[in-house]
C-alpha cells in the first residue's frame, strides 16, 4: 500500500495510534503530491437478499439444500461402505466397467465435502454481512519499552539460571548438544558403499546357456526361425539371491535375421548363422529396448524413441541414445543349444562416471 | 537259404536290392518328414479357386506367382513374397481386412473384411499349396479355454507388452507404424499373429511360445478385457499422457470455474 493512500484516507502518519515517536518518517509523506485522485470505495450496493425478505428466505433454503446434499453424500459413503459388496463390477457411462463400491464411496465422499464447501460460500455470498470495511494494519515494530523489557527479561533469565557460575553444567551441556549432531553426520555413510565394478559386469560368462524369459528354457539354434525374437536371460538367473538386480543388467534380446541383411562383419562374427544377441538395456537411461520390427529391423526403445538398426550392429539411427547396444557374442555348444562365447565386452546400459575405468 | 544264396550273384540281384533300398527310404521319409502344412479340408478345387481370387485381387502387388515384387530404387517392396507364409498368414491378413490393402502406407491397417469365409479359405489353400507354412489353428487350439491367465500375463508382459501395452491397448512404433490394440481381436487371429508374425511383428513360433503358452496368453487377454477398473475410468489404459490431459483440462477447468464463481458478487 502506498504512503499516498494513507495520507489521503486518514490524514498524516503521525495521527495513527500506537506509532512510536522514533518511527522513521518518509520525506514528503505529509504533503503527498495529488497526481492521482484516490477513487475510494465504490458506493455499497445492497444484494437482493438484503432488501427482500423473500429473497433472503429463498437463499436460506438454497444453503440448507446444499448442506442436505452433503449429508446425503456422507450417508451414501457410510451405507455403501457396509452394505455394498467390494467385488461387484458395474458399468457406468463415461467411466466404463468399475467396482460399484469404489464408485459409491468416491461419489459419496466427494459430494459430502463439495456441498459443504459450496454451501458455505453461497451462505457467505447471499446472507452474511457484506459491508465494505477498511481495517488499517498496525505498525509492525514494537514500542521501545517492549523491546527494552524483552532484553531485560533475557538477561535476568541468564543470571538466574547461573550458567556463568556453574562451569561444570556449562561444559557438559555444550558437549551433549555438540555431540548430538554427530549421529546425523555418521548416518551419511549409508549413502555408500560405491558400486565398485558391479555396473560394469553382468552374469554372462563364456559357455553359459541362453534361456528364454520367463520359462527359463534353453534355446536350440533351429528354434530361432528367421523373424523370431526371444527374450533371453542367462541360465541360472532364477537361482541367484539378487535375481532382480542381475536381471536388470543381463537381459538380452535374441533375433534371427537373414545373414544377407547383416552389414557389419563384427556383428556376423559375434552371432551364429544370422542369430544375434544384443543387450536389452537402452544405452540412454536404461529402459528395456524390446520393440523389434522384423521387416525394417529397427529396434525401438519405448521410453524416448531411441531407434537402433539391427542390420548395422545396433547403431543409433534416431533418438537420444549415444552408443550402440552392446552385443553378446554367442555360439553353439555340443548339444546344439545357444551359449554365450564370452561376457559382454563393455558395460551395458546407460553411462556412469566410472564407465570404462574398471 | 541255399536257394537265396545261389541267386546272390544273379545280375538282377543288384537292381532288386537298390529298388528295395529306395522303397524303404521313401517309406521312412514319408513317415518321418515334417508334414506339409495345409488345412485338412483343402481340395484341388479350393486351390484352383484360390488361385483365381489371388490373380484377381493380390497379384498386382505380390506377383503372378506370389513370388513378391522387386524393390523400387528406395528399397520399398510393393508386396513381399508369400511363398512359405502359410495358410495362417492369409487367414489373419485377409480375415481382419488388412489385405487387400486399400492404399500404400507404412502399415496395412485393420479394415472392412473384403472376402467371405469361403473365399478366405480358398485363398489360404492356394498360398499354403505353394510351400509349407503355419497352419490355421483349430478352434480348440486357438481358445483361451483352460489356459492359465496368470501365467499368460507373465508371458505377455515379457514378450508382447513392450509393443502392445501392458493392457493390450497398443502403441506406436517407428515411422508411422504401430502395434494395434487387442480389444476386439478374436482368439484365432491372436494365435495366427503369434505364429506368423504379420507385418512388423516378430514371429513367436511354437518353440518360443509353446501352444499351451499361447493358450495362456489368449486366456490372459480375454480375462483382462473383463477386468473392472477399480480406480474408475481407465482413460484407455494409455498411461500418463491422457491422464495428464484429463487432469489439466477437466481438473484445472473445474478449479477455474469454482474460482470465478467464488469471486463473483451475489445478485
Amino acid at each position: 500500500m502506498s504512503q499516498t493512500q494513507h495520507g489521503s484516507t486518514d490524514g498524516t502518519l503521525a495521527q495513527r495510534p500506537g506509532l512510536p515517536e522514533h518511527a522513521p518518517q518518509i520525506e514528503g509523506t505529509t504533503a503527498a503530491p495529488t497526481l492521482f485522485e484516490n477513487p475510494g470505495l465504490p458506493p455499497h450496493v445492497h444484494r437482493l437478499a438484503d432488501t427482500d425478505p423473500k429473497a433472503a428466505k429463498r437463499a436460506e433454503r438454497q444453503v440448507a439444500a446444499l448442506f442436505t446434499l452433503s449429508i446425503l453424500g456422507t450417508l451414501v459413503f457410510l451405507v455403501s461402505y457396509f452394505a455394498v459388496d467390494p467385488q461387484t463390477p458395474v458399468y457406468i457411462p463415461l467411466i466404463g466397467r468399475t467396482l460399484l463400491q469404489n464408485f459409491l464411496l468416491g461419489l459419496g465422499m466427494g459430494c459430502g465435502i463439495f456441498f459443504i464447501g459450496i454451501g458455505a460460500v453461497h451462505w457467505a455470498k447471499t446472507l452474511m454481512p457484506d459491508e465494505e470495511v477498511v481495517e488499517e494494519r498496525h505498525y509492525l515494530r514494537s514500542t521501545a519499552a517492549d523491546r527494552d523489557g524483552a532484553v531485560q527479561a533475557l538477561q535476568q533469565g541468564g543470571e538466574e539460571s547461573g550458567i556463568g557460575r556453574r562451569p561444570l553444567i556449562k561444559a557438559t551441556a555444550a558437549g551433549a548438544l555438540g555431540l548430538f549432531g554427530l549421529p546425523f553426520i555418521v548416518a551419511l555413510r549409508d549413502l555408500g558403499p560405491l558400486p565398485g565394478d558391479r555396473l560394469s559386469r553382468t552374469m554372462w560368462k563364456a559357455g553359459m546357456r541362453l534361456v528364454s524369459d520367463p520359462e527359463y528354457a534353453p534355446i536350440k539354434v533351429e528354434d530361432v526361425t528367421i523373424g523370431s525374437v526371444f527374450h533371453v536371460m542367462p541360465e541360472g538367473i532364477d537361482k541367484v539371491h539378487d535375481k532382480l538386480e542381475q536381471k536388470a543388467k543381463a537381459a538380452v534380446l535374441l533375433m534371427r535375421l537373414d545373414p544377407a541383411d547383416i552389414k557389419s562383419t563384427k556383428q556376423k562374427a559375434w552371432g551364429y548363422q544370422g542369430i544375434v544377441a544384443y543387450s536389452k538395456i537402452c544405452t540412454h537411461v536404461g529402459c528395456p529396448v524390446g520393440l523389434y520390427e522384423q521387416q525394417t529391423h529397427h529396434l525401438l526403445c519405448p521410453c524416448h524413441q531411441s531407434t537402433f538398426d539391427v542390420t548395422e550392429d545396433c547403431k543409433v539411427i534416431f533418438g537420444p541414445a549415444h552408443r550402440p547396444l552392446p552385443q553378446l557374442p554367442i555360439t553353439v555348444d555340443t548339444e546344439g543349444y545357444l551359449v554365450a562365447s564370452s561376457p559382454f565386452h563393455e558395460a551395458v546400459g546407460p553411462s556412469f562416471p566410472e564407465r570404462g575405468h574398471r | 537259404m541255399t536257394a537265396l544264396a545261389a541267386r546272390r550273384r544273379h545280375p538282377l540281384a543288384l537292381v532288386l536290392l537298390i529298388a528295395l533300398g529306395l522303397l524303404a527310404t521313401g517309406a521312412a521319409y514319408s513317415a518321418l518328414a515334417p508334414k506339409a502344412a495345409s488345412a485338412a479340408t483343402t481340395s484341388t478345387q479350393d486351390i484352383a479357386a484360390g488361385k483365381k481370387l489371388f490373380l484377381a485381387n493380390c497379384a498386382s502387388c505380390h506377383g503372378l506367382n506370389a513370388q513378391g515384387a522387386p524393390a523400387d530404387n528406395r528399397g520399398n517392396i510393393a508386396g513381399p513374397s508369400l511363398i512359405g507364409v502359410g495358410a495362417a498368414s492369409v487367414d489373419f491378413q485377409v480375415g481382419t481386412g488388412r489385405m487387400p490393402m486399400a492404399e500404400p502406407g507404412p502399415q496395412a491397417p485393420q479394415a472392412v473384411v473384403r472376402f467371405d469365409d469361403k473365399e478366405t479359405a480358398q485363398l489360404a489353400a492356394y498360398v499354403a499349396s505353394l510351400a509349407p507354412g503355419p497352419q490355421i489353428p483349430t478352434a480348440e487350439e486357438a481358445s483361451g479355454e483352460g489356459g492359465d491367465a496368470a501365467k499368460g500375463g507373465e508371458i505377455f508382459r515379457v514378450n508382447c507388452a513392450m509393443c502392445h501395452n501392458y493392457a493390450g491397448a497398443g502403441g506406436a512404433l517407428t515411422r508411422g507404424k504401430y502395434a494395434p490394440a487387442l480389444d476386439n481381436t478374436s482368439p484365432k487371429h491372436i494365435y495366427e499373429a503369434m505364429a506368423t508374425g504379420p507385418q512388423s511383428m516378430p514371429v513367436f513360433n511354437d518353440k518360443n511360445i509353446t501352444p499351451e503358452n499361447k493358450k495362456d496368453v489368449i486366456a490372459f487377454i480375454e480375462a483382462s478385457r473383463e477386468l473392472p477398473h477399480a480406480g474408475g475410468s481407465s482413460l484407455g489404459n494409455l498411461g500418463p499422457v491422457p491422464e495428464g490431459l484429463f487432469t489439466w483440462i477437466v481438473g484445472i477447468g473445474a478449479l477455474i470455474g469454482c474460482s470465478v464463481w467464488l469471486g463473483s458478487k451475489a445478485a
